[in-house]
C-alpha cells in the first residue's frame, strides 16, 4: 500500500466516524483529500475499492439508502468500530499474556499479536513475563490448516484430495466442517462428508494438495450439541472388545511392556521367563507393539494374537 | 510486518499514544516490532491526517521531541478499532485451552481465567466466541507426575526421577534440576538440567515413572540455556545415523510419526522415508514393528540386525516354546 494510499483511507476512517449524519460519496469526495483531484469515474472505482479494504480490517461501514435520497449515505457507527472498555486485573493480565504466546504459526500467532497489540492500546496492560516457569506452545504445521480455519470461521464447505490411513490413492472429498481439533500433536477436521452423507473425520497431514472453499460463506449449519472431541477420540477399535493377552519376558527387559501390564508374575515361566498380562482390543495393533521387542517377548495366546506376531516377523524377515 | 497491515497499524499506534502519553521512541517501537526509523515515519504521516477541511486545527497533532511522544486532537480514533474474529478466536482458543491445563488450578488461576475469557468473549461479540469453541486443543489427561514437578519447580529443588526412555526400553534414574514446565502440543515436559546428560533436557511427564523431591536446592549452572521449542521438541542431531525405510501404504503413519529428512513419493502409496536416529536399537524396533509394511534400503547393518532379531524371535515360536 502506497503513503498516499495509506493517508486517504485513514482521512476516510477518521472522515466517517466524525460525522453524525451518513455522508454521500460526493460529500466524501470533498471532504477526503486524495480523492478530489480525480475524475468521476477513477473516484467511483477507488472508492468502491477503499471500502472494501476497510471492510477487509473488520471497519464497519454502514450504508444508509434513504428514499427520498437518490445517493446511499456512509458512516462509521462508534459502537461498532471501537473495542469495547476492558480492564484486566494483573493475574488476569499474566494468562492473556501467555495465551497470546500459544501460537506457533503465522495466521493465528499474528491474530493473537493482533489482538493483544489491540487491547494494549486500549489501555490494558498485558504482561508476557509472568508466568516464567511454564511455557505452552501449539504447532499448526499442516499446509491445510489456514485454510480450513478460515472454512470453519466463515461456515463455508471446502474440497480437497485426502488419502486414507493405509490406502495408495487419493480422493477428492467434499466437506461442510463443523471444527478442527488437535489431539496428541496432531490436527483433525470433523464435518459433514458430502459424498458419503454422513460424518466423518480427517486428519490434517494426510490432505494433499490445497483445500478449495466452494459454495456461500454461512452455508454451513454446525449441529448443535455437537461433541468435536469425542468424535476424533473415537477408533474402530474401540468397538471390539477387550481381551488380555498371556505373554512371556525375558527377565530384565521390555521395561515400557511391564509399566502398561495388567500383572506381572517375575518366573512364572517354565524356563525362568516372567509371565505378564496385557489387555488389547485389536490383535494388531497388540502385534506390532510385541513385535517390535524381538526374541525378548512372546505370546502364549490368545492364538489369534500369537499368529499375527508370527505374521509380522515373517513379514520383517523378508 | 508488510505495508498492507499499515493502516490496522495505525489504528492500534494512535489509540496507543493516546492512553501512553509521553511514552518513548524505542519502547513503542519494540510493541509495535518495528524500527525507530519506521516508528517516526508513522508519526508523520499520522501528523498529515485529520478531520475534514484540513486546516492545521484539523490535524492530528504529534510530536517527539527527544524521543517523547505526544498526541492530540485525535479523538475520532482514540479507541482501537475492535477485534476481528480471527483474532478474538486466537485468544479465545488458547485461554480455553489453558483452562484445561491443571496448572491453573493449583495456583488458583483458574478463576482469572474463567474472569479473561468472559471479559474477551464480552469485548469481541458472538461471533468469535462461536467460532472459538469450534476449535479445540485437547491436552494429555494430568500425568500423576505433575503435582511433585510442579512443586519442585515452585520450591526451587532437585527431582529425583525414574524416567522411561522408550528409544532403548530402559528405565533410567536421573536428577534434574527443574527448569520450566514446557507444554507443546498438548504433552507435559519437564525441562531441567540433567546430571545425567550434563545438558538441559526435555523429560515427558508420562514417562516418569516416579518422582522425589530432594532436599538439595535446584542449581543449574550459568550454562544452562532455555531450549528452543518454538520449532519442535524433537530435533533429531545432525550427527546421528540416516537411515532410509521403504513402506507400502500400510507403513505411511511412519513420515507422519516421525520427524523426517526426506519424504519421497514411489507410487501406489508408497513412499521412501530417510530419517535420522540415535539409536540402532530404537529403528530395529521400528523396523519389526512394520513387519511387511516397511523395509530397511539402507544402510545395510541395519537390514542384517533387523533379520537377525526377527529370526530369533520366530525360533520361540518354532522350537516349541509354546509348552509352558
Amino acid at each position: 500500500m502506497s503513503r498516499r494510499k495509506t493517508e486517504r483511507l485513514l482521512n476516510l476512517v477518521i472522515c466517517l466516524l466524525a460525522t453524525r449524519r451518513p455522508l454521500s460519496a460526493e460529500q466524501i469526495r470533498h471532504a477526503v483529500p486524495g480523492y478530489d483531484r480525480e475524475g468521476d469515474e477513477a473516484f467511483q472505482r477507488m472508492f468502491e475499492r477503499d471500502k472494501n479494504e476497510l471492510r477487509e480490517i473488520g471497519i464497519p461501514i454502514e450504508v444508509h439508502k434513504d428514499p427520498w435520497e437518490e445517493d446511499p449515505g456512509y458512516r462509521i457507527v462508534r459502537q461498532a468500530y471501537e473495542l469495547p472498555e476492558i480492564t484486566l486485573e494483573p493475574d488476569e493480565a499474566a494468562v492473556l499474556g501467555l495465551a497470546a504466546q500459544v501460537w506457533q504459526r503465522a495466521s493465528l500467532a499474528e491474530a493473537a499479536g493482533g489482538a493483544l497489540l489491540k487491547l494494549r492500546a486500549g489501555g490494558v496492560e498485558t504482561d508476557e513475563s509472568a508466568v516464567g516457569s511454564l511455557e505452552l506452545r501449539v504447532d499448526t504445521r499442516d499446509p491445510a490448516f489456514p485454510a480450513l480455519w478460515e472454512a470453519v470461521r466463515d461456515r463455508r464447505a471446502v474440497r480437497f484430495d485426502y488419502r486414507t490411513a493405509g490406502s495408495g490413492t487419493a480422493a477428492t472429498r467434499t466437506l461442510e466442517p463443523w471444527g478442527v481439533v488437535s489431539r496428541r500433536g496432531r490436527w483433525y477436521v470433523v464435518g459433514h462428508d458430502r459424498g458419503r452423507g454422513e460424518h466423518r473425520v480427517f486428519r490434517l497431514s494426510r490432505i494433499t494438495g490445497p483445500v478449495t472453499p466452494i459454495g456461500r460463506p454461512g452455508e454451513v449449519k454446525v449441529p448443535p450439541g455437537i461433541d468435536l472431541r469425542e468424535m476424533v477420540g473415537w477408533r474402530d477399535d474401540l468397538a471390539l472388545p477387550e481381551r488380555v493377552a498371556l505373554l512371556r519376558v525375558r527377565p530384565g527387559t521390555c521395561q515400557g511392556l511391564r509399566q502398561l501390564a495388567q500383572a506381572v508374575r517375575p518366573g512364572g515361566g517354565a524356563d525362568g521367563w516372567d509371565e505378564v498380562d496385557v489387555s488389547f482390543s485389536d490383535p494388531e495393533r497388540l502385534a506390532g507393539w510385541i513385535a517390535s521387542l524381538g526374541d525378548d517377548v512372546e505370546v502364549s495366546g490368545p492364538p489369534d494374537a500369537r499368529d499375527a506376531v508370527i505374521r509380522r516377523l515373517k513379514g520383517a524377515l523378508a | 510486518m508488510s505495508s498492507t497491515d499499515r493502516l490496522p497499524r495505525l489504528l492500534a499506534l494512535v489509540p496507543y499514544l493516546m492512553s501512553h502519553p509521553g511514552a518513548q521512541v524505542p519502547e513503542v517501537a519494540k510493541v509495535f516490532g518495528l524500527t525507530e526509523k519506521q516508528l517516526i515515519d508513522d508519526l508523520q504521516l499520522v501528523w498529515m491526517c485529520g478531520l475534514p477541511g484540513h486546516t492545521p486545527g484539523d490535524l492530528i497533532d504529534v510530536s517527539w521531541d527527544g524521543g517523547e511522544i505526544l498526541i492530540d486532537n485525535a479523538d475520532t480514533i482514540a479507541r482501537p478499532l475492535r477485534l476481528a474474529v480471527d483474532e478474538a478466536s486466537a485468544l479465545l482458543v488458547a485461554l480455553r485451552m489453558l483452562l484445561e491445563f491443571p496448572q491453573f488450578a493449583e495456583v488458583g488461576d483458574h478463576d482469572a481465567l474463567a474472569r479473561v475469557i468472559a471479559k474477551l468473549e464480552r469485548a469481541a461479540g458472538e461471533g468469535a466466541a462461536a467460532v472459538s469453541s469450534l476449535v479445540a486443543v485437547e491436552m494429555d489427561a494430568a500425568p500423576d507426575a505433575l503435582a511433585a514437578v510442579n512443586e519442585g519447580l515452585r520450591a526451587g529443588r532437585r527431582l529425583s526421577l525414574s524416567y522411561y526412555v522408550p528409544g532403548r526400553d530402559e528405565v533410567t534414574p536421573r536428577e534434574v534440576d527443574p527448569m520450566r514446565l514446557v507444554v507443546a502440543d498438548g504433552r507435559s515436559y519437564l525441562e531441567g538440567w540433567c546430571y545425567r546428560a550434563d545438558a538441559v533436557r526435555l523429560f515427558r511427564l508420562d514417562r516418569m515413572l516416579e518422582v522425589r523431591i530432594l532436599p538439595e536446592a535446584a542449581d543449574p549452572p550459568a550454562e544452562a540455556e532455555p531450549l528452543d521449542v518454538a520449532r519442535g521438541v524433537f530435533r533429531p542431531s545432525a550427527t546421528d545415523e540416516l537411515v532410509e525405510l521403504e513402506v507400502t501404504p500400510a507403513g505411511r503413519w511412519v513420515a507422519e510419526y516421525y520427524p523426517c529428512e526426506e519424504v519421497t513419493e514411489l507410487g501406489d502409496g508408497r513412499l521412501r522415508v530417510t530419517l535420522r536416529a540415535r539409536d540402532q536399537g530404537w529403528l530395529v524396533r521400528l523396523a519389526l514393528r512394520l513387519g511387511d509394511t516397511g523395509r530397511v534400503v539402507a544402510p545395510a547393518s541395519l537390514a542384517d540386525a533387523v533379520k537377525e532379531r526377527a529370526c530369533a524371535a520366530l525360533a520361540r515360536y518354532e522350537n516349541g516354546a509354546d509348552v509352558g
